[in-house]
């Protein structure tokens, strides 16, 4: 197993447990997804599994090494980290932008050689943005950016893809484009955990669905096994109805109304629950 | 849609090789004209003879006079214009990277105002030149390292404390210095202090420039070898940790190597604002943002910045202008065009 977290457990300083005894594993070819909704402890799972926090309790096995005990060099040469796409301070060009994700693999006082611009290259081919290299990061569209990060994170050379909802801010076709590219990407060999506010995207294209609640978790599993409108009533706090297709599962959120299906009452009645 | 075409991977990678050349070939240049510039003026043919007579033997076709208006009191004072406009804006592009904020410049951790307070100290005292410089460079110094301290022990966000801890400590120096100034003589020390904070490369000897070479040799060097580092760290901290980079101590040991070019510039040529702020943004124009290019051009733009701003100051009037005041006459309506000119692609 590729990742492997038992018995996780952390707080902050002040405060109580955000993650409570979250356990799962993945492997080479899967993609994560997990679920949940605002608050619930997803970016202080990613936090840990990055090395961000390291007094955790119970254990995160990366290849089989304890997350703490690495340092963050070493850990980036096994984990990377693929952002939403967002501006930043300062402008660089794709190509540059790329360069980084070869950081871990130089030696720290020297710059990226003809060999990390070969690796970029690749890196940009293999999403299909070899054209974009010469382009300036910033006046990207986001599906663009969003193809750009997920290059950077090739051109690391890590085997485990950590992925901040990589849908967000984009739109629909280019939700669809990136989690084709990540499909692709897994069935290539990488690990991919992606946090995700889509249960219908995770039934397509996750292998592994963690579904989390109040810092625990909810289900742990196979998407169409452990997928449930008792689970999604669970995580969002409303009603969706599963409808099995030839097109594979598809999730009908309820518009109006509630479970006893008295037609005209607007959401917002019930969303405050 | 955009057609996919086969980048020419070559062309690229050699964008900005060339513009750190141009710069180092017009700074000589620069050198040179500044060289045979001045009341006594010397034709340019003749600076470069004596210069090369001292590498390799030439028949003298120079007065004695020449030789020593070149080499001894011009030659001091163009090396440390140059000095100190490199060391300013390597440090001004070095902090916009490390704060990853592009207003940054030498004086956020009141460096400058740590010397002020040192060179206004030691001129209340009656030190010499020699000793105004060594307490200016020492207090500059001093105010930054308890700026880190202050910072280091405050909880959250340790950019904002640092940059809170520098506003502070700035304010308390210039309050300090006030004081000074109140309580000096005012027919010798007042202006002494005065003039001093004006900045002025006036009387630079060949002594200051053997004096701040061995800090400003100590402070480019880890900035130089860890550019990409710091390339990485302006995408974010914690993206940057995730690329392997440790953001606290890569930051830590980049702003100490810049507080020693900057007290080591401030303490020779007094208080020379605009230079670490507007040459940094200026150079990000040419050769976009990334650090490892970034720092060489705005050393070598500084450096010609200050040598022509010098000229200025030595020749345009027959007292000499404060090059201080000039470097805001003329950073301040720069800046203003940069910003309403926009942001450069890359």
């Amino acid at each position: 197993m590729n990742l492997v977290v038992r018995n996780l457990s952390f707080a902050y300083d002040t405060g109580g447990d955000i993650l409570k005894d979250v356990s799962f594993q993945t492997d080479h070819g899967e993609i994560l997804a997990v679920l949940g909704p605002n608050g619930v402890g997803k970016t202080t799972l990613f936090r840990c599994i990055l090395g961000f926090h390291r007094r955790y309790r119970g254990s995160i096995l990366i290849k089989g090494r304890e997350a703490r005990t690495l340092g963050s060099r070493k850990l980036s040469s096994d984990v990377a980290y693929i952002p939403q796409s967002h501006g930043h301070t300062f402008n660089y060009s794709v190509l540059d932008m790329v360069l980084m994700g070869t950081t871990p693999s130089i030696d720290p006082l020297s710059v990226p050689g003809k060999r990390q611009k070969e690796a970029a290259y690749d890196a940009l081919a293999r999403i299909g943005g070899e054209h974009l290299a010469t382009s300036s990061f910033a006046h990207l569209s986001g599906g663009e950016r969003q193809l750009v990060l997920i290059a950077r994170a090739l051109a690391q050379n890590a085997g485990i893809l950590l992925m901040d909802e990589p849908t967000s801010n984009l739109d629909y076709g280019n939700q669809t484009r990136i989690l084709q590219q990540i499909r692709l990407l897994a069935d290539d060999g990488y690990t991919i955990l992606l946090s995700s506010h889509n249960p219908q995207q995770a039934l397509w294209y996750a292998d592994t669905i963690l579904a989390m609640e109040n810092g625990s978790v909810a289900a742990f599993g196979n998407p169409c096994e452990v997928m449930n409108s008792n689970l999604l009533r669970t995580l969002y706090g409303i009603e969706i109805a599963l409808v099995h297709s030839d097109y594979g599962t598809l999730l009908a959120p309820r518009m109006f109304g509630d479970s006893t299906g008295s037609r005209g009452e607007p959401l917002h009645a019930t969303m405050d629950r | 849609m955009e057609t996919k075409r086969q980048p020419d991977r070559e062309v690229f990678s050699r964008n900005h090789r060339s513009t750190p050349v141009v710069l180092g070939l017009l700074l000589l240049l620069g050198a040179i004209v500044s060289l045979s510039l001045g009341r006594y003026g010397v034709p340019a043919v003749q600076v470069v003879r004596i210069l090369l007579s001292r590498v390799v033997p030439l028949h003298k076709t120079w007065t004695d006079v020449m030789e020593t208006v070149v080499v001894n009191i011009r030659l001091p004072r163009i090396v440390l214009a140059c000095l100190v406009g490199c060391a300013l804006s390597a440090t001004g592009a070095s902090y916009q990277a490390v704060f990853q904020n592009p207003m940054a410049s030498p004086d956020i951790l009141s460096a400058s105002a740590g010397a002020a307070f040192g060179a206004a100290l030691a001129i209340l005292s009656g030190f010499s030149t020699f000793g105004i410089t060594i307490m200016a460079f020492l207090f500059s110094i001093l105010a930054v390292g308890l700026v880190i301290v202050v910072s280091r022990f405050a909880p959250g966000l340790k950019v904002m404390n640092l940059i809170l801890a520098g506003i502070m400590m700035g304010s308390l120096l210039s309050a300090g210095t006030s004081y000074i100034k109140l309580v000096a003589d005012p027919s010798n020390q007042l202006p002494a202090i005065t003039y001093w904070m004006m900045g002025s490369l006036s009387g630079a000897k060949a002594r200051d420039v053997a004096f701040i070479t061995i800090p400003l040799t100590i402070g480019v060097i880890p900035l130089i070898l860890l550019r990409w580092q710091v390339t990485v760290l302006t995408v974010g901290d914690e993206e940057a940790r995730t690329m392997g980079i440790n953001p606290h101590r890569l930051r830590t040991v980049v702003i100490l190597s810049s507080t020693l070019l900057t007290a080591a510039s401030v303490s020779v040529s007094g208080m020379i604002g605009w230079v670490g702020l507007v040459i940094p943004h200026l150079s990000r124009r040419i050769v976009g943002s990334a650090f490892q290019i970034l720092l060489p051009v705005s050393m070598l733009n500084g450096a010609l910045f200050l040598l022509v701003v010098d000229n200025v100051s030595r020749n345009l009037l027959e007292v000499e202008i404060p090059i201080g005041i000039l470097t805001a006459f003329i950073g301040a309506p720069f800046f203003i065009h940069l910003i309403m000119k926009g942001e450069k692609a890359v």
